[in-house]
């Protein structure tokens, strides 16, 4: 029945060629076509995405060399269950962010120019990070994807925007050049960049180590984990609502993406449960620190991008649950990370994009504003509520079957801290997100004209909360796709 | 087989160098100089190391290609905040860096 | 196997899931169709759970099932118990709604209020039903979420610092209870109702992690079903509307942590294993306490509402004693009152809110003479407080019947004195009540008085109490015929209950 999915070309390429063609020619065509271009683009990824899940159901994972040219000095692209759950995601927040931006930018002229181009490369780094089979093809996607994000940020010209920008932008520099002398010193001992290749090859010297540390802290820097977030809450909180929505869900999950990739595929000979403990203290930091800041925040899109802060920890300890333990707990941890991962992805984008929308409406961006907004834009509202249901961690979320997942993990391995720190960072993130909920019942407020975000404005944002929602009564779909990556590569 | 090791450590050095300028400048164009310092560091010790095996390995030339043409692109992007912030603010560091060492700052010109 | 009654559990969910993301969507102005909606949903609802009941009554068994995770199923079915639970709370939804709609009439934010409301009572119907600890769970933090908007629903400092403290209660209670399953799951899998074997063969290998676990989900259930040391959320919950009050109490909160008391003793545990574990003493003496310590703390209070919750918190542990009574006459009295209770405490909330709405009447000293005034709304106040009391034939008496005479059959005699001066603390904070209205002269004016209606109050108002009453004294007088509350959880504890 589905025999006529085999022998369609290899649809892999295309995941990278059409968004870059899409970015090309916006540029090429300016601003008039922004809104058919992009449709056409998405549409037709879409289209490949649905594709690549029958191929991949068919055929299991597959492999592309570019050009014909074969690895090593070709590129290569692989997609397996956990790179096609990413592609699904990044398809469906992208979506989401270019449906709210269609309108949102309406207000700003300047910024249409640049948006849709850097959308696209986004969409292609992103990708190519997702697909990429060895560590400098992955340098580049990440550089790519930086310099993107960075253009992004920027994008309305403001100051505070341009110095949240240059922060970001040195901060990625920064981390690139460290992942890259790791790269070096893993080429100069091995001769070999391709991930899977390179996990039987490796040994733990001193040389080795040297370089996973340097990969490691260039990672952690990229992804903003505490203590080296900083840059992030400005950059986030400071973008317009669809560019914080992309930079949250997306794009600071690809070098975390890199950096597990690292540790549980391709160094598992050299990591040592002493090191993932280390890193999941830093998580356990992110967590607390991140859901404090985000609590004292008095600015709603400022407490969104803490909040992200904190939810990058609880990927942290997907580290030291799968280091060191029983195959079945680590299997659980690989499961539970990869699912919130793909949860908070959902969740904050349409809590940025509703948040976004709330500050349109309030004319203001900080929590008072929200008094007797629910009378007037309940649905703005909703995708907020939705999101944050998810956030917190409460059923039926996917963020809450990520979360059971991580927890039977550290039960099975007895690391019982690492429970009370997941249940710790839950009843945090309640705290803060009640507190913008508790602000929407006051109803003191004299104001009654609030602008109205547009309908599509409104609807992305919801549709992407529900998703994140409704993955918890779905996640069986997605757990078998990440789950599938352990059972058969690395174990 | 040494030859290729000099490159390397001199790569090494630059690097250290770069890194150093990095973290304790807090002029915006400094910084930048320090960042393309580290990165020809790390382009030399990249191919230095790998050139030791035997003879002349392509892959590490096709790579540090690859990455110095990220390079010129992430500093003309840089360079380009970096003037409209100027032109914005009048302020050469970016604020949160400038507040703890103000007095160091100020002797520095604009 | 997948027929339509595959889906039933599901379809009674989705009836008021549906009815609430509807009212969602319907403008605040069109007031009507939102009722049309809410009514309509709810006797939509009443009408798949008589199905059931019939069917269950026959011997058939509802299960909708599929998997969340790949070794955690989904599970809804409808067995005796989750039945008797979900036909309680379909009921008084219906007339909770009715009471709503004419309390809440012109007043602000009525979209939101209804919306939580159905949301409300589709995640009561989905602890009714869930098969399994995982969907019980799942549906047990549902409540929460969607109960606190309707605490914090005024707006006032009072209400969002009432909504704090339930949050704070409900939440932590849940995290104690999500530790607990997550490590019954680490210790035997999914963990299905009514499949007790797994854990009897475990208590053979762990009884003390068997004992802490059981300890850790009755301190999250108890928290809801606001036993003594974890009751204070529910007076402060009182700041809420009317409506909110009757559905926290008789339907929906209260009752949700009840009924898993029940669930985890009978359908997790098995009541033999509980007691072989030694778990039912401590289980009835919390039980004990919490029956004194509310129909004491009721005595204080002087404001009607407060004294109302602080019974709820008394009335609602006969229930856990009746289940920590080792024999099934007890348990009958036990999960009898799940019912009586229900009726009999939304009755006296309908009243109180009656009181409130009409004269302004918030106090106790204010009720002097209301009787002549609102000679209905009396009426089924009298009804309700015979019946907490257990003054035959209304309701409560049944269960306290039953309750004494299982404790005298199961040999647990403490428990007599305990159900007598219990029975004499609820006459003394019911009794005054009822000699201001009915005997006591009115004193001055009413606080705040509006007419509404040529009758005691607005129909919409008047026409839900009037009928929770009737029930609750139908429910005693009937208490023999085979369509009573009795009759129904004769027939759970004769196929569920096995000692």
């Amino acid at each position: 029945m589905f025999d006529w999915l085999q022998n369609l070309p290899l649809l892999l390429p295309w995941l990278v060629i059409l968004p870059l063609v899409w970015a090309l020619l916006s540029l090429a065509l300016g601003t008039h076509y922004r809104h058919w271009l992009a449709g056409l683009a998405i549409a037709a990824l879409m289209l490949v995405n649905l594709g690549l899940v029958g191929q991949w159901l068919l055929e299991g994972d597959l492999t592309y060399a570019l050009g014909g040219w074969e690895a090593p000095l070709g590129i290569q692209l692989r997609l397996d269950g956990l790179a096609l759950a990413l592609v699904g995601v990044t398809s469906l927040v992208i979506t989401a962010c270019a449906l709210h931006a269609s309108t949102y930018l309406d207000d700003y002229p300047r910024a249409q120019q640049y948006f849709w181009p850097l959308l696209a490369f986004i969409w292609a780094s992103l990708n190519v990070i997702w697909l990429s089979a060895d560590l400098f093809n992955l340098y580049v996607g990440l550089e790519l994807l930086g310099l993107s994000a960075v253009g992004l940020v920027a994008l309305t010209g403001q100051a505070e925007a341009l110095g949240a920008a240059l922060r970001y932008l040195y901060a990625a520099l920064l981390g690139s050049l460290a992942y890259l002398l790791g790269v070096a010193l893993i080429y100069s001992g091995y001769g070999q960049l391709d991930l899977l290749a390179l996990a039987p090859l490796l040994q733990s010297d001193a040389s080795t180590r040297l370089a996973l540390a340097l990969m490691t802290l260039g990672l952690l820097l990229k992804t903003a984990i505490f203590p080296l977030h900083s840059w992030l809450p400005p950059a986030h909180g400071k973008a317009l609502p669809p560019v914080s929505a992309l930079l949250s869900a997306l794009v600071v999950k690809a070098s975390f993406y890199i950096l597990a990739r690292l540790w549980l595929q391709t160094g598992t000979q050299v990591v040592v449960p002493s090191a993932a403990q280390m890193l999941g203290i830093l998580g356990a930091g992110a967590i607390f620190w991140g859901g404090w800041m985000a609590w004292r925040q008095n600015e709603l899109k400022m407490l969104v991008a803490y909040s992200t802060v904190a939810q990058l920890g609880y990927l942290m300890l997907m580290f030291p649950l799968a280091i060191g333990v029983s195959p079945a707990a680590a299997q659980l941890a690989w499961e539970g990370g990869w699912l919130h991962l793909i949860a908070h992805a959902l969740a904050k984008a349409a809590m940025f994009l509703a948040a976004g929308n709330l500050v349109l409406a309030m004319r203001r961006p900080d929590l008072q504003g929200l008094h007797g907004v629910g009378r007037f834009l309940p649905f703005s509202l909703l995708g907020f509520g939705l999101a944050g249901v998810s956030i917190m961690g409460l059923p039926p979320s996917g963020g809450f079957m990520a979360k059971w997942l991580l927890l039977q993990s550290a039960l099975l391995s007895g690391q019982w801290w690492w429970l009370l720190v997941l249940v710790a960072g839950s009843a945090l993130s309640a705290l803060y997100i009640f507190k913008v909920y508790q602000q929407c019942y006051v109803d003191d407020t004299e104001v009654d004209s609030f602008r109205h975000p547009s309908l599509w404005m409104d609807v992305s944002s919801i549709l992407l909360a529900i998703l994140a929602v409704g993955l918890g009564i779905l996640s069986a779909w997605p757990q078998a796709l990440i789950g599938s990556v352990l059972d058969g590569g690395a174990g | 087989m040494s030859e290729f090791y000099i490159y390397a450590l001199t790569g090494g050095l630059l690097s250290s160098l770069g890194l150093l300028g990095f973290v304790f400048h807090q002029h915006l164009l400094r910084r930048l100089i320090a960042f393309n310092l580290m990165g020809s560091g790390c382009f030399l010790l990249l191919t230095g190391l790998s050139q030791s095996k035997q003879g002349v390995d392509p892959l590490p030339q096709a790579l540090v290609l690859t990455g110095i043409v990220v390079a010129v692109a992430a500093t003309a992007l840089a360079l380009v905040l970096i003037r409209r912030w100027y032109h914005l603010t009048g302020q050469t560091a970016l604020p949160e860096d400038i507040q703890p060492l103000d007095s160091q700052h100020q002797k520095e010109p604009e | 196997m997948t027929g339509w009654h595959y889906w039933l559990p599901l379809l009674v969910l989705l009836t008021s899931l549906v009815a609430s993301a509807l009212i969602f969507w319907v403008d605040e102005e069109h007031s009507k169709l939102r009722s049309s909606i809410n009514l309509g949903a709810a006797v939509l609802k009443i009408s798949l759970v008589v199905v059931i009941l019939v069917g269950v009554a026959a011997g058939q068994v509802y299960e909708t099932r599929f998997a969340l995770l790949n070794n955690i199923d989904f599970v809804l079915r409808a067995d005796a118990l989750g039945v008797m639970f979900a036909g309680l709370s379909s009921v008084l939804w219906l007339f909770t709604t009715i009471y709503a709609i004419g309390y809440l009439e012109d007043s602000p934010n009525r979209r939101r209020f209804f919306g939580f409301f159905g949301l409300c009572v589709a995640s009561t119907l989905g602890i009714a039903f869930a098969g399994n600890l995982f969907t019980f769970l799942v549906f047990y933090e549902l409540l929460t979420l969607s109960t606190y908007p309707l605490v914090a629903h005024r707006g006032t400092a009072k209400a969002l610092r009432a909504g704090r403290i339930y949050l704070t209660y409900t939440l932590g209670g849940g995290i104690v209870l999500l530790i607990g399953v997550l490590w019954l799951y680490g210790l035997a899998g999914d963990v299905e109702f009514g499949d007790q074997e797994k854990l009897s063969d475990l208590a053979v290998t762990h009884p003390t992690t068997l004992k802490w676990v059981f300890l850790l989900l009755i301190a999250g259930l108890a928290v809801k079903a606001a036993m003594v040391p974890l009751h204070g959320w529910l007076p402060q919950a009182m700041v809420a509307p009317a409506p909110v009050s009757a559905l926290l109490h008789a339907v929906a909160v209260v009752k949700a942590g009840a009924f898993g008391i029940v669930r985890v003793v009978y359908d997790v545990y098995g009541i033999t294993l509980t007691w072989e574990l030694g778990l039912l003493l401590p289980l009835g003496v919390a039980a004990a306490v919490t029956i004194l310590y509310g129909s004491v703390r009721a005595l204080m209070q002087t404001d009607i509402k407060r004294r109302l919750a602080f019974s709820t918190i008394s009335q609602v542990s006969y229930i856990a004693l009746g289940i920590s009574l080792f024999g099934p006459i007890g348990t009958m009295g036990g999960l009898v009152h799940l019912l009586h209770q229900g009726l009999m405490k939304v009755t006296l909330f309908f009243c109180a809110g009656n009181y409130a709405e009409t004269l302004g009447i918030h106090r106790i000293c204010e009720l002097n003479g209301v009787g002549r005034r609102m000679p209905g709304t009396s009426l089924a106040f009298t009804v309700g407080a015979l019946g907490m009391i257990g003054l035959p034939p209304v309701a409560g008496f049944i269960s306290k019947w039953y309750l004494g005479t299982g404790a005298v059959a199961a040999g647990i005699y403490w428990v007599l004195p305990v159900l007598v001066v219990s029975t004499l603390l609820n006459a003394a904070y019911f009794l005054p009540l009822l000699h201001r209205i009915w005997f006591r002269p009115q004193t001055g004016d009413w606080p705040q008085e509006r007419t509404l209606g040529r009758w005691d109050t607005s129909l919409w108002l008047l026409i839900p109490t009037l009928v929770t009453a009737a029930f609750s004294l139908l429910a005693g007088l009937l208490a023999a015929s085979d369509f009573s509350p009795l009759a129904w959880v004769e027939l759970i504890v004769s196929t569920e209950y096995l000692p």
